[in-house]
């Protein structure tokens, strides 16, 4: 390689360039007609000043946006406190359902059940039910907080989905690898502590950060329960105003705190399918 | 001269005003022509709406639209009814409907993306609290300390921030049945409606609540006002008007008010 540098460039490699800045030309040329056609067709058509004042007020929008930032803050406490714990619930559920001894069976059942329910019903009537449903039994205050309870329909919810993903982590370390270790005299318990599950976590860390996106959005389902987080604060503002700006401003919101996870998430991917090869 | 323009004057204003009876002042204004299409909400509660069944004129709005359509020249059987959610009826775009009634309280925000009629009704603010906190005193030193609940959409919850200024930040919730819901689980000590939906709720929706007092509406620096509401630009709207005037006029709204939303002496005013 380094060889044909010295010498040059190759006639396949002068051929690839021009290829390549040919491709970027028309990529970047096409982007910016469907852009440029966009900007002007759109308000073209006929409701358009009727569409922009009730989605794009720019009034609307710097009234609103610092007290949505405000309630986001909302949003970022009740994530904060709910990823680390479906971490642990995922893991353990995940275990249960791999647990090996026949003793154990009751758990592998308790773990398909768990992950059976909680993937299957949505996760807005898990919110209610949990989030009205237990604190009516009697509990006292603080104890029947919408948070707390909010926030553990949330934790069932998402670890029944952040389990499977483990579990697939787990089956795909090779049957070989647990079976040098047993044969190297480590228990079963150092085997899955010190051999599984190092090598199972690292390969499902790019879909766990899909999840983390996810579930940064999910956490505005708990609004339906009583906390007034960003998007019940948006629609507080759409209610008065009558005017769909602030669901805009919560949206733009949300992006810019899930696009560079979701590129993180991709690089991550990517990075693992490069190392695989 | 001067006189026969007077009375010129008088006989067109005495047509005219025949002509608003005979219905007139919406022909072809409407979106089916001799039909009035009112919009109610899906569900429409009591005591708006009777079992859900506006057709029926029972309850407070089926009842003012019906007299409505009647001083606007349209017999009962052309009133049509459709449904129509919050969202739609804000949504910029042609509407399904020529009217719609669903308790909307005019604020100059909404007024800017849609129309509203002159007020039909005045409501007052009231406060409905938990079995758990029925012997709070009507005093807005009492009301602070208490943890509030409301509808995230409705006008109470300016109110409650500006007014009543609660110690603990209110939580909110997107329909009656969900506070109801937080009420029975003691989440929350006390909400606010309007007073006819308050007395509703604590009557037939929430065992052993009650409704403990109610914000005067001169005394509150926003009356809410519910208005009919019509697409922007509506030319009915004039028309809309003067009917209520009319009927405000001649008393038959007072009449309705008092047959279908219940006396509220019962409820003391919040000092």
């Amino acid at each position: 390689m380094t060889q044909t540098k010295a010498a040059g460039l190759t006639r396949r490699e002068l051929f690839e360039a021009k290829q390549r800045r040919r491709s970027v030309v028309i990529a970047a040329s096409s982007t910016l007609m469907v852009v440029v056609a966009l900007i002007t067709l759109v308000p073209l058509t006929p409701g358009w000043e009727k569409v922009q004042r009730s989605f794009f007020n720019g009034a609307v929008l710097a009234d609103t946006f610092p007290k949505l930032i405000d309630a986001f803050l909302i949003n970022i406490m009740i994530f904060a406190w709910s990823a680390p714990a479906i971490a642990i619930l995922g893991l353990l559920i995940a275990l249960a359902r791999d647990a090996k001894s026949p003793a154990l069976f009751p758990l592998r059942v308790f773990g398909a059940a768990f992950t059976d329910v909680f993937r299957g019903v949505p996760v807005i009537l898990t919110v209610y039910l949990i989030g009205f449903g237990i604190p009516g039994l009697g509990l006292p205050r603080p104890w029947n907080s919408p948070y707390i309870w909010g926030s553990l329909a949330l934790i069932l919810t998402y670890s029944a989905y952040v389990a499977e993903i483990f579990r697939s982590g787990i089956d795909s370390v090779h049957h070989s690898q647990r079976a040098a270790a047993l044969s190297l005299g480590l228990s079963e318990r150092q085997t899955m502590r010190d051999v599984i599950l190092p090598q199972a976590i690292r390969n499902v860390v790019p879909s766990q950060m899909n999840m983390l996106i996810a579930l940064q959005k999910d956490v505005s389902l708990l609004s339906f329960i009583g906390p007034v987080e960003i998007f019940r604060q948006a629609g507080v503002f759409k209610s008065l105003l009558a005017n769909f700006t602030p669901y805009v401003g919560a949206a733009i919101i949300f992006l810019i705190v899930t696009i560079p996870a979701t590129r993180y998430a991709d690089y991550l991917m990517a990075r693992q399918m490069r190392e695989r090869r | 001269m001067s006189k026969l323009f007077s009375i010129s004057a008088i006989s067109f204003a005495l047509i005219a005003s025949s002509a608003l009876a005979d219905g007139h002042c919406a022909a072809g204004k409407t979106l089916t022509e001799g039909t009035l299409t009112i919009a109610t909400g899906n569900p429409a509660y009591y005591p708006w709406v009777l079992n859900d069944a506006p057709e029926s004129g029972e309850g407070f709005e089926a009842a003012v639209a019906y007299a409505l359509a009647e001083e606007m020249g349209f017999a009962s059987d052309e009133v049509t009814w459709v449904r129509s959610s919050f969202d739609e009826a804000i949504q910029p775009g042609v509407k399904n409907f020529d009217l719609n009634m669903q308790q909307y309280s005019i604020t100059p925000e909404r007024d800017q993306v849609v129309d509203f009629s002159e007020p039909y009704y005045t409501a007052p603010m009231a406060v409905l609290v938990s079995p758990g906190a029925i012997d709070t005193a009507p005093t807005m030193e009492a009301l602070k300390s208490l943890k509030w609940g409301a509808v995230g959409s409705t006008t109470a919850v300016p109110k409650l921030t500006e007014v009543i200024q609660p110690e603990s930040d209110p939580l909110l919730y997107g329909d009656n049945a969900d506070v109801n819901a937080a009420i029975s689980a003691n989440q929350i000590d006390a909400a606010l409606f309007d007073l006819p939906t308050a007395l509703f709720l604590s009557a037939v929706m929430i065992e052993g609540s009650k409704v403990i007092g109610q914000f005067a509406p001169d005394e509150s620096d926003n009356p809410d006002q519910f208005g009919i509401l019509m697409e922007e630009g509506n030319p009915l709207k004039e028309c809309v008007d003067d009917a209520l005037a009319a009927l405000t006029e001649s008393g038959a709204l007072a009449e309705i008010e008092a047959q279908w939303l219940q006396d509220t002496t019962g409820v003391p005013l919040i000092q």
